[in-house]
C-alpha cells in the first residue's frame, strides 16, 4: 500500500508517495535524483549510503523511508554552498587524494562531517575509529584519514593544509 | 524485501493495540537488524509497527538505586550521555563499542535486547547490573530474561518500555569483537556489588550466561590473577568460522581478567 513521505532533504521541503517497504537511499535515488548517495554492499556494511538525519549520520539502506517523515536529511548534494563552493570536508577529500575510484567517497565525507562536527578535533585514531562503518575497496584509508584531519582543521576555521607530495 | 503496512503509533498503548490486531505483526526499532533480515528476505511480517515516535519509550534518568534507560534509547545516546557516564560509566563504554557510528545513531537498546542475538552486547549489561525489565505489563528480572537464542521471556503482544539497570560499586566490560561485524566473539561484564560479584559472557554461547567459578574467585579475591584457576567448559559454546568452542572458552577469561583490570 502507498504512503505519502514528507521530509526536508537538502533545505528543501519534499513530499512523494511510495511503497512503505521503499528504503530511504532508493527514495532519495530513485524518487529525488539525488544518486550521489551510492548502494555499495546492499547489507549494511558498507557506509556508500550515509546520509544525515537530523545531523546523526545513518545509513540509508538500513531504514525507510518511512522513518524519515518529519526528518531533516541531508546528503552530500546538500553540503557545498549554493555557489558550488566545496565544504571544506569535500576540499581537504580533494586536496589529500582521499579518493581513488571515487564509489565509497560520499559515505566518507558525511561519516566525516558527523564525526569532526562532535569531535572537532579528533585524534587519527579518533578518524579511523569514527570511518568504522565505512569500507573503502581500494583500501585508500591513508589519505582518507589525512584528508578528514585536514578537514577537521579547516571546519574549524583555520586554513587547509596542502597535501605533502 | 516482501511487502508489509507500516505502522507508526503515538503511545505505547496504541502499539499494543495494533499488535493485537495483525496477523503477523513485528516491532521496528531502530531497525539495525530487522531492515538488513528483511531486505534478504529472511522474514515476512504482515505489518512493521513503528515505534520511533512515542516519547514514553524515549531518555535516560537516575532512579532507585541506578539509571532507568527507555527502550528506544539509541546506543550513541546512551554512550554520550553524561547521567550514564557517571553512574554506570562501564554502560556508557558498552554503548560507544557496539556496530559502528552509523549504528549506534540508530539502534535502540529495546531492539538489542528484544532480539536477543547470542553475540549482542547489552545482554551481558542486563544480566551483569542486576537490571529490571519493564514492559507495558509487568516487570522482568534480567537474569530471567533471556532465555536462550534470540529468544526472551517476552509474551506474544508484549513490549519492552524500558530498562532499569542497578548501580554496581564498579564495574567494567571487555570484548572481544569480530574486526568486520563488530559483534562480541566474546564479551565478559564484570560487576561488584558489595560482597557480590557478577562475571556475564555474551558471544560465547547460545545465550548470555554466568561465569559462576569466576564470581566465586573474584567474590574471594578481586584481582586479574585469582582468575587463573577458574574457567568455564567449551561444551555447548558457540563454534562458527570466527572461532571454535575451545577458543571462545578461552577468551572468556582474557577477557574476563581485562573487565577485572579495567575495573580498578
Amino acid at each position: 500500500m502507498p504512503c505519502t513521505v514528507s521530509m526536508t532533504v537538502n533545505g528543501k521541503a519534499v513530499s512523494r508517495e511510495v511503497e512503505e517497504r521503499t528504503l530511504l537511499v532508493t527514495f532519495l535515488r530513485d524518487q529525488l535524483g539525488l544518486t550521489g548517495t551510492h548502494v555499495g554492499c546492499d547489507t549494511s556494511q558498507c557506509g556508500a549510503c550515509v546520509v544525515h538525519i537530523d545531523g546523526r549520520s545513518v545509513k540509508s539502506c538500513t531504514m525507510l523511508a518511512a522513518q524519515a517523515d518529519g526528518a531533516a536529511v541531508t546528503t552530500i548534494e546538500g553540503l557545498a554552498a549554493a555557489d558550488g563552493t566545496l565544504h571544506p570536508m569535500q576540499a581537504a577529500f580533494r586536496e589529500h587524494h582521499g579518493l581513488q575510484c571515487g564509489f565509497c567517497t560520499p559515505g566518507m565525507v558525511m561519516s566525516a562531517v558527523d564525526l569532526v562536527t562532535a569531535n572537532p578535533s579528533p585524534s587519527e585514531h579518533d578518524v579511523r575509529e569514527g570511518l568504522e562503518g565505512n569500507i573503502c575497496r581500494c583500501t585508500g584509508y591513508h589519505n582518507i584519514v589525512k584528508a578528514v584531519m585536514a578537514g577537521a582543521e579547516a571546519m574549524q576555521g583555520g586554513t587547509m593544509k596542502a597535501a605533502a607530495e | 524485501m516482501y511487502a508489509f503496512t507500516y505502522h507508526r503509533p503515538k503511545s505505547v498503548a496504541d502499539a499494543v493495540a495494533l499488535l493485537g490486531q495483525f496477523e503477523d505483526p513485528k516491532l521496528l526499532g531502530g531497525g539495525q537488524t530487522l531492515l538488513p533480515t528483511l531486505k534478504q528476505r529472511l522474514a515476512r511480517p504482515s505489518d512493521l509497527i513503528d515505534l520511533g515516535q512515542i516519547p514514553e519509550l524515549q531518555g535516560i534518568r537516575e532512579e532507585a538505586g541506578g539509571l532507568t534507560v527507555g527502550a528506544f534509547t539509541r546506543h550513541a545516546e546512551v554512550a554520550h550521555s553524561e547521567t550514564v557516564q557517571r553512574v554506570i560509566p562501564a554502560l556508557a563504554s558498552l554503548a560507544e563499542g557496539i556496530g559502528d557510528r552509523q549504528v549506534r545513531n540508530m539502534g535502540t537498546l529495546g531492539g538489542s535486547i528484544c532480539n536477543a542475538d547470542p553475540s549482542a552486547d547489552y545482554p551481558a549489561a542486563v544480566v551483569a547490573l542486576k537490571a529490571t525489565v519493564r514492559t507495558d505489563r509487568r516487570e522482568i528480572a534480567g537474569d530471567d530474561f533471556f532465555t536462550g537464542m534470540f529468544e526472551t521471556a517476552l509474551e506474544p503482544g508484549e513490549i519492552v518500555t524500558a530498562v532499569h539497570f542497578r548501580t554496581p560499586d564498579k564495574a567494567a566490560y571487555a570484548k572481544f569483537r569480530n574486526p568486520a561485524s563488530r559483534y562480541a566473539i566474546v564479551g565478559v561484564f564484570v560487576a561488584v556489588f558489595g560482597s557480590e560479584v557478577r562475571v556475564t559472557v555474551t558471544g560465547a554461547g547460545p545465550s548470555v550466561f554466568r561465569a559462576d567459578d569466576m564470581e566465586a574467585a573474584l567474590a574471594q579475591d578481586f584481582r586479574a590473577d585469582a582468575l587463573n584457576g577458574a574457567s568455564v567448559s567449551a561444551d555447548g559454546l558457540n563454534a562458527d568460522i570466527h572461532a571454535s568452542a575451545d577458543y571462545r572458552a578461552h577468551l572468556v577469561r582474557v577477557m574476563a581478567r581485562r573487565a577485572v583490570e579495567a575495573c580498578g
